[in-house]
């Protein structure tokens, strides 16, 4: 698989980013971090956009940028995807469309017109201009748009920000397709950490312009020195799982860790499909055995594999075993000095709250 | 009643005509210059373009003679290659028009090129399109009414020119005499009825052609933004 290699500097007045990063090419990447961390930057200088960029870009054997000799964007290759959509707004939709199906270059290609309209649904949007959309169907038609003029890596810089929860909830099922149905390379810059659970694969962390963590989401989101960039209330693990059953009076499902079981609200897929569970870390107690008579009823076994007290602050912060996979419990300090916790010892995971992540959905049932 | 020598007219309309597709040429690359580049010359080049706004005609037309005259190293370069005068010639009136309406040709372009932005550019780009493609079927379309403003204005303005025309052109029949010369001719003698017929014909037109655009512009918005 062709892949992405940036080494690359950007200096604003008050502001500057230096990348050194490889990136796979295949699957979604998260570009992640808080606003204003030079994700957005960093994808510009990918497509060519930032004239003051210096540094070295190559996809595949392709030098892109080299010093301050830079190949045009048109040239490139690259899909974008913007935040604010920006469909031509003397065209129609279809005319949007048609506008990058005409640019494409010789094909054959890995999907047809009519596949990107189907899997984006966009033909009931044909007759419309850009200022009749809502938020979500402007951006559906943008990365619809994107995807016919066949680039060989898409970017998206976080097209799901200016849209409502609601309508995020419309077009992520169409993001997440996009990679089954058409077998791109993505970059997916995001500040939300749902979005980096339910869609990528790979993460690369962004803080104050450069690279704090690179690697595959759950391994990423697990590591302890991660919790500025995300941000206290956002820290936490990704646990997989396999949904062992439900019981439909209750209301609950079962989810298989590998050992220990987990109770989340019932989940509307088939027995056995895999899943994938965000647990926070703030929503992790710890005991040093099972407590009866308390109304948190997921308990697991876990182990301390490391503790990390945070200076000047009244938290600490503790990476678990679980069933061999990780999981970090957020506590006090005093709370940590009381329990006398050290690495290595056995206690009980108290967990109050679970996320179920979509692209736990199962990839056969979306892929076309 | 006679009718005037309606000659002068057309070629008012003429001039004007010739004068708005040249600058229409000129006018787009110094707009579009000016509404993307990162210079520091930019703001000298927008005082330059501007200057026609702000002087005299006459203070315009003194130096066009200067620098078309035969004594000069542009007049004396096209006077050996084609064997006629810059000054008081058609030649040297368009070049006089084109730079006595350059700001009405490049202020409203440079407005609209603006209010497109580099984005829909980007994004025209992002889907494979080079700068020429992304100009011709994205930037120019989304700054469609600029063209129009730009053109009208041009066009309107180079109608009403007097003193430039005067000083550079003087007043030759069927060369020079353009229909504000004519009116003023009129005037001097004291000939009122023609004046009266010629000014209203500039009026008339001149309503007209702003009342198609406008109406036209509020008909068939052009969809921006």
């Amino acid at each position: 698989m062709t892949a992405l290699s940036v080494d690359i500097r950007v200096a604003f007045p008050e502001f500057s980013l230096t990348v050194a990063q490889d990136f796979k090419g295949a699957g979604i990447t998260a570009v992640f971090g808080p606003s204003g961390c030079g994700k957005s930057t960093l994808l510009r200088v990918i497509a060519g956009f930032e004239r003051r960029a210096t540094g070295r870009v190559a996809f595949g054997s392709q030098v892109w940028m080299e010093g301050r000799r830079q190949v045009a964007p048109h040239r490139r290759g690259v899909g974008y995807v913007f935040q604010d959509a920006r469909l031509f707004s003397h065209l129609a939709v279809r005319g949007n469309l048609d506008y990058a199906e005409r640019r494409a270059p010789g094909g054959p290609f890995a999907y047809s017109f009519d596949d990107v309209v189907e899997v984006l649904d966009l033909a009931p949007l044909f007759g419309r201009r850009a200022t009749q959309l809502s938020g979500g169907e402007r951006q559906r038609v943008a990365i619809g748009r994107t995807l016919l003029a066949r680039p060989r890596l898409l970017l998206m810089d976080e097209p799901l920000a200016a849209l409502d929860t609601r309508r995020k909830g419309e077009i992520l099922p169409y993001i997440a397709r996009l990679q089954s149905a058409f077998g791109l390379p993505i970059l997916y810059v995001t500040h939300a950490l749902e979005e980096v659970t339910q869609l990528c694969e790979r993460i690369v962390a962004l803080a104050g312009g450069r690279v704090v963590a690179a690697g595959r989401v759950p391994e990423v989101l697990e590591r302890l020195d991660l919790a500025d960039v995300q941000g206290r209330f956002e820290a936490g693990a990704v646990l997989r799982g396999r949904l062992a059953g439900t019981d439909p009076a209750m209301c609950l499902s079962r989810v298989d860790l590998g050992g220990a079981v987990l109770e989340v609200p019932a989940v509307a897929l088939p027995e056995g499909v895999d899943l994938r569970l965000r647990i926070r870390a703030r929503d992790v107690s710890l005991a040093r055995g099972r407590i009866e008579g308390i109304s948190i009823r997921n308990q697991l076994p876990a182990r301390v594999l490391r503790l990390s007290e945070e200076a000047n602050s009244a938290f600490a912060e503790v990476l678990l075993e679980v069933a061999g996979q990780h999981l970090r419990a957020r506590l006090t300090r005093a709370a940590l000095r009381d329990l006398g916790l050290a690495e290595g010892q056995d206690v009980v995971a108290l967990v109050k709250a679970v996320a179920l992540d979509r692209q736990a959905l199962p990839r056969g049932l979306a892929a076309r | 009643m006679d009718l005037p020598d309606l000659g002068p007219l057309w070629l008012t309309i003429r001039l004007a005509g010739i004068t708005t597709a040249l600058l229409l040429l000129v006018g787009t690359p110094v707009a579009w210059w000016l509404a993307f580049t990162r210079a520091r010359l930019r703001p000298v080049v927008e005082a330059v373009t501007a200057l026609p706004l702000v002087l005299p005609p006459t203070v315009l037309g003194f130096y066009l003679l200067v620098f078309l005259s035969p004594n000069s190293a542009l007049g004396g370069l096209w006077l050996s290659v084609t064997g006629s005068t810059l000054t008081f010639s058609f030649t040297g009136l368009v070049l006089a028009s084109m730079l006595y309406s350059l700001p009405f040709m490049v202020q409203p372009l440079q407005a609209a090129f603006e209010s497109v932005g580099r984005a829909p550019l980007e994004a025209a780009a992002s889907l494979r399109a080079g700068p020429w493609d992304a100009f011709f079927s994205v930037a120019s379309p989304m700054a469609l009414r600029g063209y129009l403003t730009a053109i009208v204005l041009t066009f309107a303005h180079t109608i009403g020119e007097f003193g430039v025309v005067l000083m550079v052109g003087g007043n030759i029949p069927g060369r020079t005499k353009v229909v504000s010369i004519q009116i003023y001719e009129q005037v001097e003698t004291i000939n009122y009825d023609a004046a009266h017929m010629l000014a209203a014909i500039l009026l008339v037109f001149s309503f007209t052609v702003l009342l198609a655009v406008y109406s036209f512009n509020r008909c068939f918005p052009v969809h921006v933004g």
